[in-house]
This record gives C-alpha cells, structure tokens and sequence, in this order.
C-alpha cells in the first residue's frame, strides 16, 4: 500500500513535507496552547487565507506573497495581547473573518480567476511542489535547532513570562521568533490542510500530549510523536478511501484525542 | 551593612497615568521590607518597576552591587498556571537562567544552586512532583524555591500569603525570617495582611497616604494607632 502511495511524485512530496511541518507545527504549538495563546494560530490561517487570495489576483506566487503579509500579522495581534486596554481574543475574531470575507470577495469578484477557493480553504496535496518541500527541510532545522539551543528558555517563558523576563531572558525577542516561524508553519501547512484546518495541526498535539504527560519536556516530546503518527495515519488513510487530506488528518487527531481524554478519565477514575 | 537599592524620585506608571509618584526610600542589605497600601495604590507597579519590567516615567532605582537580573521574584501563586505540565525540578531549575548567558544546557553550578534552593525550603523531596499534584501551599513554596534559586541578594515577592491557610502562611513567614536572618537574603515583600503580627519586617512602605510612609516597623505601628 506504502509503495502503491509513493509511487506519485505528489504523495512523496506531501508526505515529506507534512512530516516536517508536523513536527514544527507540534513544537510551535506547545508553547501557544500551554500560554493560552491557540488563537493566534486560528487568527493568522484566516489571515493567509486572505493574502492567498490576493496573490491570485494580483497573479503573484502566494508563498511568497502570504508569508510576510501573515508575519506583520502575528507582530500585530502579540501587541494586541501586551495592551490589555483592548481584548485580545475579540481582536483576533474580528481579523479572522474579515481576512475571510476580504479573500473571498477579491477572488468572487475578480474576472477571470477561477481558482478553486476549497483548495485554499481546506488544501491540496497536489499543490505541494519541490520548492515547498525544500522550505520546510529548512523551517525544521531552524525549529529543531531552536528547541534544542534554547529549550530552557523557551520552557521558562511559557511558564512564567514575567518571571523569565525579569531574570534577564529576552523574552521579545523570543516572541518575535515564535510569531516568525508559527507564520511560516502556517503558511506552508496551509498548502496541505488548509487554512481552515491547520491550526488544529498547531493544537491538537499539545492537548493530546496532557493526557499523558505532566511533564514540560514529556508534553513537548509527545506532542511531535503524536503529531508525525497521526498525519502519516491520516495520510495515508486519505490515500486508501480517496478522501480529503486536509480533514482526515484532523479526524484522526480528533479521535486521538477524544481516545486520550476517555483513557485518561478511566485511569484516573480506577485510582 | 550598606546600601543595597534606593529609588530617587521614582515615578511609575502606564500610559493612563502615573501609579507611583516621587517614591523615595532606601534598602539596606539585610532589610526585610513590608510593601502595604490598598489595592491600585501601586504595589504591583512597585514590584515590576524594581524587576525591570516596566521603565520609571520619572526619577530612577539605582542598584548597589546588584544586578537588576540576579533579583529573586516571586508572584502572586495565582498569577502562575496551576494546571501546566511542568517538573518541580523544571521550574526551580529556570530559577538560575540568569546565569546561563547563551549556554543552551544548565551547568552543574546551576543544579547544584536549585538544589540548594530546595534543600534551604525543605522540599527536596517534591522534586520529581508535578506541578499541578501540589497543593497551593506546595505551589508556594516551588515558586519561592525558583526565586531563591535566581538570587543570593534579593527577594521580591508580590503578596506571597495571600490564598494561603493560617498554618502555611506561619509556614512561609518563618521560611522569611529564616531566610533573611540565617542567610542574609534582603527581602521586599508586598503584603495585603495588616495583621500588626504578621508585619514580619524591620521595615514598612506604606502606599496608603501621600507623602508615602517609609520607615521602621515600630514606627509604623505607632503611627496607625494615633491616628
């Protein structure tokens, strides 16, 4: 079955390309979820979705296009989330469904456009090319290394961003780094699942990864496990019953997780 | 002893407005301060002003053999996450990030430092426990531990009593003085209990009236109970 699959140029491209960006969304995801932040990761898939939109029109490479569109965004609504005068939560609704509304006019309105919206909404496998593959080698070194040089910090500030900041840690920094590399996650995620879907990408492992770990650097551990096991499965799962990638990738997430929280619940329930 | 921090004219404050105005008082090194006054009179303000979190708008703190850094901060147990996945040994080891510079790993130096910080509250043996299995008084203690292990000048605390029952809050206060009396920590401590017992300190801030009090804890005492 695993070589009937790989046989298509597209499915090897997408499957090493999903496995890197499973990883990355994984361990970008931790920290958001743990800070209480997943919104962000919600807020900025719309916004791409948008600047996807946009780049057809205006007929310009949507990688390209999106990517610093979708970071100014993340810069954006973290300064939203340091002034507290304004709710940080309403703001990121408000974004995420007008970059929306505003993708989907353009793209309606414009003559001549008829790309097919779902591809964007929901994804595309076939859609992921060579030069797609060769950005998310690198967005894996730069997370992977990031993780293994600055773990301890990155542990401290999610903890207790206060605390990290006032024993010295650059904690801006940091948060500017984060906002970098989940906009590159998104966006290049996005081409596979979709803007729709790929913050459950960010989400889901991380949630996952509580039920079995009460540690940070279990959770951490586990979530890309859980994450690279469960977009192969959905995968490949695709492949055999000719479904959507996109969405089947986050039901078998979502079934990982509803099976995680019932063991859990039995477990716990048993002592 | 000699002086440990002062602040000069200090003014603190947000875009709205200043918090704190024209502060002056000066900590010696083996103080054990109480910070009292009634909510937004600025204890808080005070607290992120000394740990660099927020710039003064007007007048300055000036440190004495004390980098800003190496300040030992603790706050408020609610203030922290009681459900996140995380180690007691985790937490109390980030303590000591202030000595990591741009070493990625902890150094021995630093274990032994966290350690210590566990040993000199008595919770070594919490030290595999999760976070989110302790009880708040634990809670307390792991976060006091992390600020231990950040300094051997300093503590800051921002109202370390409060939510705590009357044994763990005995408990904490004779930690304090322990602290401050065996190990010779300075202690600036914000506290909403106006319990003249429980004025730990040889020394009050009061944000309660303009001009701010500052002064001995006798003094103070004496002061409230004429008015």
């Amino acid at each position: 079955m695993f070589s009937g699959m790989l046989s298509y140029q597209f499915m090897v491209n997408a499957l090493i390309s999903g496995l890197l960006i499973s990883i990355c969304a994984a361990l970008i995801g931790a920290p958001l979820v743990l800070k209480r932040n997943s919104m962000i990761g919600d807020g900025l898939s719309h916004v791409a979705f948008g600047a996807f939109a946009i780049a057809t029109v205006l007929n310009v490479a949507p990688v390209e296009f999106a990517l610093p569109i979708v970071i100014i965004a993340s810069f954006l609504i973290l300064r939203l989330g340091e002034n507290s005068k304004i709710h940080g939560d309403a703001a990121v609704a408000l974004l995420s469904s007008s970059a929306l509304a505003i993708g989907t006019f353009v793209i309606s309105v414009t003559p001549g456009v008829n790309t097919d919206i779902n591809s964007y909404l929901f994804g595309s496998i076939l859609s992921i090319d060579h030069a797609d593959v060769i950005m998310s080698v690198v967005l894996a070194i730069i997370v992977v290394a990031l993780y293994i040089l600055a773990y301890n910090k990155i542990f401290a500030i999610t903890f207790d961003e206060n605390f990290a900041k006032s024993i010295g840690v650059r904690t801006g920094w940091f948060n500017t780094i984060f906002a970098v590399l989940c906009s590159i996650v998104i966006v290049l995620g996005m081409r596979l699942v979709g803007s729709l879907l790929i913050s459950s990408l960010i989400i889901f492992p991380t949630l996952i990864a509580e039920r079995f770990s009460r540690s940070f650097r279990g959770v951490t551990i586990i979530a890309v496990v859980v994450s690279v096991l469960n977009f192969v499965v959905g995968l490949t799962l695709s492949y055999v019953l000719s479904a959507p990638t996109g969405a089947t990738i986050v039901i078998v997430n979502l079934v990982a997780l509803v099976s995680a929280v019932l063991t859990d619940r039995l477990i716990r329930h048993r002592d | 002893m000699g002086k440990l921090l002062e602040a000069k004219d200090l003014t603190l404050g947000y875009p709205s407005g200043d918090v704190i105005k024209d502060l002056n008082f000066v900590v010696d090194s083996g103080d054990l301060v109480c910070v009292v006054g009634p909510n937004g009179a600025g204890k808080s303000t005070l607290i992120k002003g000394l740990l660099g979190l927020i710039k003064p708008r007007h007048g300055e703190i000036v440190y004495h053999n004390l980098v800003q850094k190496f300040i030992g901060y603790m706050p408020q147990e609610t203030k922290v996450d009681a459900n996140f996945p995380a180690s007691v040994e985790e937490i109390v080891l980030s303590g000591t990030l202030n000595k990591s510079g741009w070493r990625p790993f902890y150094s021995d130096e630093q274990r032994q430092k966290a350690s210590e910080a566990l040993k000199a509250l008595r919770i070594s043996s919490l030290k595999d426990r999760h976070f989110s299995d302790l009880s708040g008084g634990q809670r307390q203690r792991v976060l006091l531990a992390r600020a231990l292990a950040a300094t051997s000048k300093l503590l800051v605390l921002d109202e370390p009593s409060n939510n705590l029952d009357s044994s763990s809050r005995r408990d904490l206060y004779g930690n304090l003085k322990k602290l401050n009396q065996e190990k010779g920590l300075t202690i600036i401590m914000v506290t909403h209990d106006l319990d003249h017992k429980n004025l730990i300190g040889n020394k009050i801030l009061s944000l309660r009236t303009k001009p701010y009090f500052y002064g001995s804890t006798e003094q103070y005492v004496q002061e409230v109970h004429r008015v």
